[in-house]
């Protein structure tokens, strides 16, 4: 019998019951909440007057709507200028009250992005299930979770019964070998498998992405990479436990002490692919070949290299992607043949559940020293993914690196990565974001995304238009011999 | 949840692959905390030429009249026939909301993303898997006869055309099952409450850690 992939064992250990009509019940493990998809799923429990199955279970914080000035924060949830954010946050913070839930509440130092918080506290570990009503919940399988975005009637159902019935997925394998080249990130990796693969590449299937050059990352670039699962079209996205998983792991809040870690670590040592597991699909690049990337369209799979150019959609391989392409440039503003570092900034977003990682300020930070946001960036803003991360980031004198190069430095939150706050684009401004969707509208009514690394997104906000960040490092190299 | 049984409506054609959610409902509107009253909003930023608020009457925004659900001919659409991959994207719930709020019973495609799939069928919304060259014919049809309407039997699993041609599509049995008797998820799961306990335990016992009331101080 051919050995299991990682997603099988997950799936088995997590099995309560075949049902015998192709779906089965797993068990879940851990459930994080946020204000927008869970009001309805509270609600439900009221009305059949349920409760939830295992308090324990869940955790909350509010991230989508909550503002990112200090000004603002410091009032708390009464700093919610818009009414109907407020009373979605308030909602959230009575909802979790009122049954039990521990929350991070708006001021609480631990507050931040769900997708940050998670893994951040330890409330992630290994061989976990992990979910939350969010599709980047698949985040979460860089630790070898079994994690997924769910709807909002499958909040209700997991905080009713702990389960949720599912069908397995199909194994997809996508392998990146070999050295990534300075300057290239996990963001890069992932936007490049998206354009290899389309977003529909990884519809039905569980991604294990594998190779030496994931293996090289770290937890930081790991997330990064699962996080963006879900625009590859797998709802799951996971990489194997190895030293770099547990390191990350160890004295984390809600993390295993004493013998307890010890025992969980020999547990989590198997969460690995056997070597002779099957793949339904498997997919390889090479990491050599990856360059930075720049998405150009209005979904994640309308990307190239910085050295690359807008695509002529005459060229497309067939007619719908034909008429998605010319669509796309014309919201775009953009031209066919167009150069990519010829596309001229309005605003930067170095943030989100993508890139709002300790890891990703300091790559922003090593690009934004001593230099200065270009006079016709009209906002460069830096959103860290939680308050534990802004605080790690001010230790390292970060802040200060971006304030005097003109970023603003902001409070913790999904800010304009969906812009369901103020923070946000206007009509035909392109926005180079860490981010994670470049839809239309995403960022705001008529805004142009353009995704990138937070390295490229700060060397974009000095430039004022896309560079390709590994020529910035070169000069800065030949700037300190010469001296 | 709604029984779906069988449905007989006009067809509107949203010509486009990709659909994505914030394209079905855009963010702002996802600051309600009740499941009703989306459709106003559906595919907002294609219906209307301004930017839509929460909240706000609709009757004074400004209307795009290009968009095909803006056509007088497709008024009163409860079929929507779309390209490949609707639904990618977030995982709102909203979406779905938003298509039934506005009338629509059934979504064929040539494929659809996974969370939206899960999310459609958990409200009564039917999704009709067609292969693609189907779905270009069909397209043509739609566009050639003004009318056009579709007969969608899920018993049966079939979409009966108006010249009586017969599409067979495949859905999972437990989703048609649910749908036919408008049955609640939850309901079906705490009838498995015992077998949920007795896998808890094994659980706990075997990795305690997973359990923050087990885990060592």
């Amino acid at each position: 019998m051919a050995g299991q992939t990682l997603y099988d064992k997950l799936w088995s250990q997590h099995l309560v019951k075949e049902r015998g009509d192709g779906t089965a019940l797993i068990y879940i493990d851990r459930q994080l909440l946020h204000e927008v998809t869970s009001p309805q799923a509270f609600e439900g429990l009221r009305l059949a007057r349920r409760v939830p199955w295992r308090l324990d279970a869940n955790l909350a914080t509010p991230d989508h709507n909550v503002p990112t000035t200090l000004k603002e924060r410091a009032e708390g949830n009464a700093g919610i200028k818009d009414p109907v954010s407020l009373i979605q946050v308030q909602t959230l913070d009575d909802n979790c009250v009122e049954f039990g839930i521990e929350e991070f509440k708006i001021n609480d130092p631990r507050q931040g992005i769900v997708h940050v918080v998670g893994p951040e506290q330890g409330a992630t570990l290994p061989g976990m299930t992990v979910v939350c009503g969010d599709s980047h919940t698949a985040t979460h399988g860089a630790f070898a979770a079994l994690a997924h975005g769910i709807g909002t009637s499958e909040v209700e159902h997991v905080l009713a019964t702990q389960c949720l019935l599912a069908q397995k997925m199909k194994n997809m394998q996508v392998r990146v070998e070999g050295t990534l080249g300075t300057g290239v990130t996990a963001k890069d990796v992932v936007l490049a498998i998206i354009g290899r693969i389309g977003t529909a590449g990884g519809t039905g299937c569980a991604i294990e992405f594998a190779g030496s050059a994931i293996r090289e990352l770290s937890m930081e670039g790991r997330m990064t990479v699962c996080n963006m699962a879900i625009e590859a079209g797998a709802r799951v996205g996971l990489i194997a436990v190895d030293d770099t998983t547990i390191d990350y792991l160890r004295d984390r809040h809600y993390a295993p002490t004493a013998e307890q870690w010890d025992a969980a670590v020999a547990d989590w040592r198997g969460l690995v692919s056997d070597a002779d597991a099957r793949f339904d699909k498997v997919v390889t690049l090479d990491a050599a070949e990856i360059e930075p990337q720049v998405s150009w369209g209005t979904s994640p799979e309308m990307v190239t290299g910085i050295s690359g150019e807008v695509p002529d959609p005459a060229e497309a391989a067939d007619e719908t992607m034909q008429r998605g392409y010319t669509r796309a440039l014309e919201y775009m503003g953009l031209s066919a043949r167009q150069k990519i570092t010829d596309i001229r900034l309005d605003k930067v977003f170095i943030g989100s559940c993508t890139n709002s990682r300790i890891e990703d300020l300091r790559e922003a930070a090593k690009v934004a020293r001593g230099k200065k946001v270009a006079d016709s960036i009209k906002l460069a803003m830096i959103v860290p993914g939680s308050g534990l991360v802004k605080r790690q980031a001010e230790v390292e004198g970060l802040d200060k690196v971006f304030i005097e190069a003109g970023f603003e430095w902001r409070e913790p939150g999904c800010s304009m990565c969906l812009a369901m706050n103020a923070d946000k684009l206007g009509a035909g401004e392109h926005c180079a974001s860490t981010s994670n969707r470049n839809f239309e509208g995403r960022q705001g009514f008529g805004g142009r995304t353009h995704l990138v690394s937070p390295a490229m997104a700060a060397a974009a906000a000095i430039a004022g238009h896309f560079v390709d960040v590994r020529q910035l490092a070169a000069n800065d190299d030949a700037q300190v011999e010469e001296a | 949840m709604n029984k779906f049984v069988r449905a007989e409506g006009l067809v509107a054609p949203l010509d486009r692959a990709n659909v994505d959610t914030d394209l079905i409902i855009p963010k702002q509107f996802l600051k309600s905390i009740k499941r009703t009253g989306f459709g106003v909003n559906l595919f907002d930023e294609l219906r209307y030429l301004d930017e839509g608020q929460p909240g706000q009457d609709v009757t004074n925004r400004p209307v795009n009249t290009d968009f095909v659900l803006n056509q007088p001919r497709y008024e009163g659409a409860s079929v929507l026939l779309a390209r490949r991959n609707f639904g990618c994207g977030s995982s709102r719930e909203h979406a779905p909301w938003a298509l039934e709020d506005f009338g629509f019973r059934v979504v064929i495609a040539p494929s659809f993303a996974d969370i939206f799939y899960n999310n459609a069928f958990k409200n009564g919304l039917l999704l009709v898997p067609l292969p693609e060259e189907t779905i270009d014919r069909l397209f043509a049809e739609v566009e050639a006869s003004e009318g056009y309407r579709l007969d969608v039997d899920l018993e049966h699993q079939r979409v009966i055309t108006p010249s009586g041609e017969i599409l067979d599509f495949e859905v999972d049995a437990f989703r048609k099952h649910c749908l036919l008797e408008g049955l609640d998820d939850i309901g079906i799961t705490l009838k498995d409450e015992d077998a949920i306990r007795a896998f808890e335990e094994k659980h706990r016992a075997a990795r305690p850690w997973l359990f923050r009331d087990s885990a060592q101080a």
